[in-house]
C-alpha cells in the first residue's frame, strides 16, 4: 500500500467518519416494485441496490426443472452507471461468481423442497456501488424473498469485516476494500447461528481472522434487527392508520 | 418458556414462536423442540397449535378448491389454464363437456378459447403432476360478464370472513353477485357498473387492511358512504 493513503486517523476514525466497529447508515424498504412478486431496496452508505423476486413459477426452459424441489436462479448485475468508470452491461466474471455465491447462500434459507418443478427468480440490480455490494445484495434479497411470501428458515443478514491500514474494521467501503489488506464477507442466519457465505480476500493471521469473523457476525446481528423492522414497517403503518380512523 | 410472542403480533421468518410440546401449524416449522415462523405474518396460538396467518403468499392448489383461471392454450384433448399459481391447471375436454368428447367432430376452441375466463374446481393435485380441473358442475364454467379483481391468496379468508360474515355483508350492501376463487381471483357481477365499482373498492380495502381489527364495520361504513354519494 502506498504510504500516502491514510484510512484510519490517530483517533481510530475512518475516511467516512465511522469508528472501526461501526456499520454504514442503512435505509431498507420493502415492496417497492409493483410488477415483481416481491421486492426490496437497500441503501447502505453510498450503495444503492434493488432486488426483485418472481415466482415460484413454471421453469423455462423446461429441462432445468427438478422433480423434487424448486430451483433458485439469481442474477447479480451492476448497472453501467453504478461505478465511476462505465461498466459494460454484459455479465462479467465477477458478476457470475457473485450470482453463484448469493444463490448458494440463500438456497440454504428457503424451503425449496416445498415447491417441486418450479423456479424462483431473483434479480439483484446494483444502481450505485461503494464496496460490500455482495453482502448488501444478500441482505436485500432476503427481504424481497420474505415480501414475496416465500417460506424461509430465517432471514439472511450479510456483512463484511476486514483489515485496512493495520486495523480490523467492520463493513468496509470501496477505498478500504481496495487499499486495505483483507476483506471477509459473511452471510449469516442469526436464529440458527449458521454461516451461509464465507469468503476472504487478502491476508490475515489466524487470530485476526477469528476476530474479523466475530466482528462481521456482530454486524450481521445488527443488520438482522433492521431487516425485521423494515418488513414490519409497511404493515404497522397501515394498522395504525386504520385504528386511528376507528378511534374517531 | 412456552410463548415468545403475543397473539396476533407481526412476526418475520425465523422468529421463535414457542418452545416445547407445541404443534407447528401453517407457515411455521419445528426444529429442535422450537417452533419458528417461516413467513411474514400474524401469530396465532390455539391451544397446543401455533400458526402464522401470512400477510402475502401464493396459491398452492388443493383438491376441492374453487378457482378462477384464464385459458392459455387449447390442446388436443383439453385446455391449459393459468390459475395464478406456480402450477398450470389442466382441464380435460371430458371434464368440461356434459356429453362424451368426440375428438374427430368437436372443435375445442368453440367451447373455450385462449383468453376466456373460467370458474373451475380442482379435482386432483400432487407434487408430481399439475392440477386437474373440472367445470362439470352447474355453477362452474365460462365467466361471460362482470368484473374480476385479483388479491393475494393470503387475504381470501379475510374476504370471506368468519363463517362468511364479510362476503355476506358485501353481497348484501353492494347488491352484487360475488364469487371468490381460492387462488385470489374474485368475480363480481352486479346490476350496474356503479355497484360493481363499489364492490371492487371494498375488496381492495379489505386486501390493504386485512391484518387490522374491526374491518367488517369499516368496510360497511365505506360502502354506505360511497352509495350515499351517488344517490
Amino acid at each position: 500500500m502506498p504510504k500516502d493513503v491514510k484510512l484510519v486517523n490517530q483517533k481510530g476514525v475512518r475516511t467516512d467518519g465511522r469508528k472501526l466497529n461501526e456499520l454504514r447508515p442503512f435505509k431498507l424498504e420493502v415492496g417497492v416494485l409493483h410488477n415483481a412478486d416481491g421486492s426490496a431496496y437497500i441503501e447502505q452508505g453510498k450503495n444503492k441496490i434493488l432486488a426483485a423476486i418472481y415466482g415460484p413459477r413454471e421453469v423455462h426452459p423446461r429441462h432445468l426443472a427438478l422433480p423434487d424441489r424448486a430451483i433458485l436462479r439469481c442474477r447479480y448485475h451492476m448497472a453501467p452507471f453504478s461505478v465511476e468508470e462505465r461498466k459494460s452491461p454484459a455479465p462479467s466474471r465477477r458478476e457470475v461468481e457473485l450470482s453463484k455465491v448469493i444463490r448458494e447462500a440463500l438456497e440454504s434459507a428457503i424451503f425449496l423442497e416445498k415447491f417441486p418443478r418450479t423456479s424462483i427468480d431473483l434479480f439483484i440490480e446494483v444502481l450505485q456501488a461503494d464496496g460490500g455490494t455482495r453482502c448488501a445484495g444478500v441482505t436485500v434479497a432476503s427481504l424481497a424473498l420474505a415480501d414475496a411470501g416465500i417460506p424461509m428458515r430465517d432471514l439472511v443478514a450479510a456483512c463484511a469485516a476486514g483489515k485496512a491500514d493495520g486495523h480490523l474494521m467492520l463493513d468496509l467501503n470501496d477505498i478500504e476494500d481496495k487499499e486495505g489488506e483483507a476483506d471477509v464477507p459473511i452471510a449469516y442466519m442469526p436464529n440458527f447461528d449458521a454461516v451461509v457465505l464465507l469468503q476472504m480476500d487478502g491476508q490475515l493471521t489466524i487470530d485476526e481472522f477469528k476476530e474479523a469473523i466475530d466482528l462481521a457476525l456482530d454486524g450481521c446481528r445488527q443488520i438482522y434487527v433492521l431487516q425485521k423492522e423494515a418488513l414490519k414497517a409497511k404493515y404497522i403503518a397501515i394498522k395504525e392508520e386504520a385504528e386511528e380512523v376507528e378511534g374517531e | 418458556m412456552p410463548f415468545f410472542c403475543e397473539n396476533r403480533q407481526i412476526v418475520t421468518p425465523g422468529d421463535v414462536l414457542a418452545e416445547g410440546d407445541y404443534l407447528a401449524g401453517d407457515n411455521t416449522f419445528k426444529d429442535d423442540e422450537r417452533v419458528y415462523a417461516s413467513r411474514l405474518g400474524l401469530v396465532e396460538y390455539k391451544g397446543k397449535k401455533v400458526q402464522v396467518v401470512a400477510l402475502n403468499n401464493f396459491y398452492i392448489p388443493s383438491v376441492g378448491d374453487l378457482v378462477i383461471g384464464k385459458v392459455v392454450e387449447v390442446d388436443l384433448h383439453g385446455w391449459t389454464v393459468d390459475i395464478y399459481s406456480p402450477y398450470k391447471g389442466n382441464l380435460r375436454a371430458s371434464e368440461a363437456l356434459n356429453r362424451p368428447f368426440r375428438p374427430q367432430r368437436d372443435e375445442l376452441s368453440e367451447f373455450l378459447d385462449v383468453g376466456d375466463l373460467i370458474l373451475a374446481q380442482i379435482i386432483a393435485f400432487d407434487r408430481t403432476r399439475d392440477p386437474s380441473l373440472t367445470t362439470r358442475e352447474p355453477e362452474l364454467g365460462k365467466i361471460t360478464y362482470g368484473q374480476i379483481v385479483r388479491v393475494s391468496p393470503a387475504k381470501i379468508p379475510r374476504v370471506i370472513g368468519r363463517k362468511g360474515s364479510m362476503i355476506d355483508m358485501l353481497k348484501k350492501e353492494t347488491r352484487c353477485n360475488i364469487t371468490v376463487g381460492q387462488n385470489g381471483l374474485i368475480s363480481i357481477s352486479g346490476r350496474s357498473r356503479e355497484d360493481e365499482r363499489i364492490a371492487v373498492l371494498a375488496i381492495q380495502k379489505i386486501e390493504e387492511e386485512a391484518h387490522t381489527s374491526g374491518l367488517t364495520d369499516r368496510v360497511t361504513e365505506m360502502i354506505r358512504k360511497e352509495r350515499s354519494e351517488i344517490a
